[in-house]
This record gives C-alpha cells, sequence and structure tokens, in this order.
C-alpha cells in the first residue's frame, strides 16, 4: 500500500506523522510506504508572520527543518509534483521521478496573488510572506503619522487577519507614542465590520472605542501607489500613507496547470474530504474548495480525519468518521489580549470576551504548535 | 453559452456564504450565474446589498426549508 502526501505544510506534515504512529507496524513490515513530497526542506508557521509584523518574533522563530518534525519512517523528498495523472494513479516530479501511489493526500496550500489588483505590489504592504511581514515592521517602525489604511482581497487565509492586525496596529502606535497622529482606516468588502456574523458583532464597537474608522462594502479595484489612493469597485476612493493589503489568493500553480481545480481549488466533499470523483484521493487545508476558513486550524482537524480514515481503511476495510466542519481560532484583540472563535457545520461561533489569558495561551500556542505538527498535540 | 455553479455554503461560518460568493464569482465569466445555498438568513440581505454596490445582478432569492437560494448573475 502506497499512501503519498503532496505538501509538507500544517496538514502534509500533520497527517504523514499520525499514519506513521498508527501504521507503524504495516511500515515496519513492509506492508505501508508512507512518502512526503515538499516544495521546500523548511516548515513555516504562517500564523507567526503577524507577529513579526510587529516586531514580536523574528524571521527565524518561523522555520524548522521539515524532516525534523517527521517520524523517521516517513520517506521526505524536497522534490515538489509537477504533473498529476489521476487516471493512472501517479505524480511526476520536477526531478522527473515518477511517484505511483494507492492512495494520494493533496495539501498544497494556497498563495497570494497581489498582482491581481492592479497596483497592489507596487503601493500596499502585506503580511503574508517573510520578505512582505519584514518589510511591513520596517514601515511601522518609520512612519511619523498620518493615514495607515486597510484593504482586504478575497479569498484570503486566516479570516480574521484583518481584524487582528487593526488591534495591533492600535497598540503599535499607542506603544510609540504617535497614536493621537495616526488614523487608522479599515475598509472591508462586505456589508460588516466582518463577514463573520459573531466577528462582526464584537469587533465592530471595538473598533469605535479604539478610534478605527472603517467602511464597509469596499472592494478594493486598484492601488494608485503615485498618488497614494486605492479604488474601490464601488467608485470611493481611500487616500493612504501606508497601504496594508490582504491580498487576494489563490490554490498553488501546480494544481491549476494541471487543472485540478478552477483558482487551484480542489472540489472536494466536505464531510469525507475525498476529491470529487476520485475516491482515493483526499484533499486538506488550504487546496479544497470546501468553504470553510482557510486555516491552519481546519487543516490540523482535516488531518486528523483523514489520518484515522484511511488507516482504518488500511486495517479493517471502512473508515471512521466524517470531517464535522470543526474550526478553532484565536483572534488577537491587540497586544495584550485576545480572544477565540471555536465552530463547526453544526454548531455556531460563539466568541467569548478578549482576555489576557487567552492572548498568553497563543503566545504559547506559537512555540506549541511545533507538538501539533508533530501529530503529538 | 451562460454556465450556472451551484455553491453550497450551507452550514458554514467563516468566512462565510457572501465571502464564499465573492471568491467564487471571480472564477466565473460575465453572464455565468451563481447560486449560492446559505442556512444563514442573514446571507439573503447581504448578499443583494453587496450585489447591487458592486454592479452585479441579483436573479433571485428564494428559500426552501430553511435554506436560501440566491442566484447572481456576473454582469462584468
Amino acid at each position: 500500500m502506497r499512501i503519498l502526501i503532496i505538501g509538507g505544510g500544517t496538514g502534509g506534515t500533520i497527517l504523514a506523522n499520525n499514519l506513521a504512529r498508527r501504521l507503524a507496524g504495516e511500515i515496519r513490515a513492509g506492508k505501508v510506504r508512507l512518502t512526503l513530497l515538499s516544495a521546500s526542506d523548511k516548515h513555516m508557521y504562517q500564523p507567526g508572520l503577524l507577529y513579526v509584523a510587529f516586531g514580536q518574533m523574528t524571521p527565524d522563530q518561523l522555520y524548522r527543518d521539515e524532516a525534523s518534525l517527521l517520524e523517521s519512517s516517513v520517506d521526505f523528498r524536497v522534490d515538489p509534483v509537477t504533473e498529476f495523472h489521476l487516471d493512472r494513479n501517479e505524480v511526476r516530479t520536477k526531478s522527473g521521478k515518477i511517484h505511483e501511489y494507492d492512495i494520494l493526500a493533496i495539501a498544497t496550500g494556497a498563495r497570494i496573488i497581489p498582482q491581481e489588483v492592479p497596483g497592489m505590489n507596487e503601493g500596499a504592504e502585506h503580511f503574508y510572506t517573510e520578505e512582505g511581514a519584514v518589510r511591513l515592521h520596517k514601515r511601522l517602525m518609520e512612519f511619523q503619522g498620518g493615514t495607515v489604511a486597510m484593504v482586504v482581497s478575497i479569498p484570503h487565509k486566516c479570516p480574521v487577519a484583518p481584524v487582528e492586525a487593526m488591534f495591533m496596529l492600535h497598540d503599535f502606535f499607542k506603544a510609540r507614542g504617535i497614536r493621537d497622529k495616526v488614523k487608522l482606516q479599515y475598509n472591508y468588502p462586505v456589508n460588516h465590520v466582518h463577514a463573520t456574523a459573531n466577528v462582526a458583532r464584537w469587533a465592530k464597537p471595538e473598533f469605535d472605542k479604539a478610534g478605527i474608522e472603517y467602511e464597509t462594502l469596499f472592494n478594493v479595484k486598484e492601488v494608485d501607489p503615485v498618488k497614494k489612493i486605492v479604488y474601490s469597485e464601488e467608485g470611493t476612493e481611500c487616500k493612504y500613507d501606508l497601504l496594508i493589503a490582504i491580498p487576494p489568493h489563490r490554490g498553488m500553480e501546480t494544481i491549476e496547470e494541471n487543472k485540478l481545480g478552477q483558482g487551484g481549488w480542489i472540489p472536494t466533499d466536505r464531510f469525507k474530504l475525498t476529491m470529487n470523483g476520485h475516491d482515493n484521493v483526499y484533499v486538506i487545508g488550504d487546496a479544497t474548495n470546501i468553504p470553510v476558513s482557510k486555516t491552519g486550524s481546519a487543516a490540523h482537524f482535516e488531518a486528523e480525519v483523514v489520518a484515522e480514515n484511511i488507516a482504518s481503511v488500511i486495517k479493517t476495510g471502512v473508515p471512521v468518521r466524517e470531517y464535522d466542519g470543526k474550526v478553532y481560532c484565536f483572534i488577537e484583540a491587540g497586544y495584550d489580549r485576545a480572544t477565540y472563535n471555536a465552530f463547526d457545520y453544526v454548531n455556531l461561533p460563539d466568541l467569548k470576551p478578549p482576555s489576557k489569558s487567552i492572548h498568553w495561551f497563543k503566545v504559547a500556542y506559537n512555540q506549541m504548535y511545533w507538538t501539533t505538527v508533530r501529530g503529538l498535540l | 453559452m451562460p454556465e450556472k455553479k451551484v455553491l453550497d455554503a450551507r452550514n458554514t461560518f467563516c468566512p462565510g456564504p457572501l465571502m464564499e460568493l465573492i471568491a467564487n464569482m471571480k472564477l466565473i465569466n460575465v453572464g455565468d450565474e451563481l447560486e449560492v445555498l446559505s442556512t444563514d438568513k442573514g446571507s439573503a440581505n447581504d448578499v443583494p446589498e453587496w450585489v447591487k454596490k458592486v454592479g452585479h445582478q441579483m436573479v433571485s432569492t428564494t428559500e426552501v426549508n430553511g435554506v436560501w437560494h440566491i442566484v447572481v448573475r456576473k454582469a462584468k
């Protein structure tokens, strides 16, 4: 039985480690072979990028060697997939190698495409890559006053990131002693300050308290980096001195190039987590087209379900459970407070008031994450 | 020939049916339609408001057994 996992991010790594433990006996006996292919030898903790942008983490803290996170029985190779041949149960990699599989799990994630918005690359900062987060931190440290504006493109990883960033901007400039010289302008594409109802209900009065101004129904159309104006589809405009964008995202190029899903989002059964039309192909994390949050949290819980099911199918012939839509996301509400959102397909989100203890739990989790991806937490 | 795509966003909360609609509008052609299925009654108001503001077309909104079927046509 050949199990092939594509993608060494949160979902792929948890899946590999979980399977390695559940199928340890079968792997030792040579009945199961477990392979993980990734485009990188490094594993990045993406939620840490927000902290890098505000000087609370340094870039080196975001990375571990992927090999150091994996059980030794996982055959790990840095050799990204270039061709998928699902009809033949095989993939081809950059090195030219062909990998045949019995079970495939695609966990390739998502990428930012700021170039989709005219002027965004030239005129806006972001915190969705190491380079972007480091540059944004420098700009924030150099900023002396004026308007810091945010615009949000869809879809994007981490739905609460725009709100978190606004609260952290407020505390950042307070700490620098120049909050009174800074106008914080939040622009959001739908008719509430956040698309998730309970986040919007909580954030709006908090924005008012913090003096964060906001405009809803602002769908970013283009950025003029010379005039420093961002224009909306609705015909409005926002002048800025520093623009922070949540860039638009797509799935990985290899997914689009191999026509596995429009926009790089693979059509996936929201319960079984199998690719539509391919019962031996699982898809987890940001690469799916399932309408759940694109977060490490969803990837984590999906990976656990898929690992249990693959192991059970191998051992008993039947899967054991379905993904219930579970997501658990911390939401930073500033420098020293945080809350969280937890929900699934049945249970509505129920935001608790922010507290210091949840913030410190999040700070601790920034380190505990490495235990999660080892499949232990 | 305009196409119609169905987007099942029932029982999803974050980022929610309207955001899923917006993301999927990027993937269809002008003239194509998206039918969003939503169990969130707020969508019945939120989607038309977004559609009108951005300049697309509302085709219909119907509720069947607690599920809203909201059809939008991409106009630009």
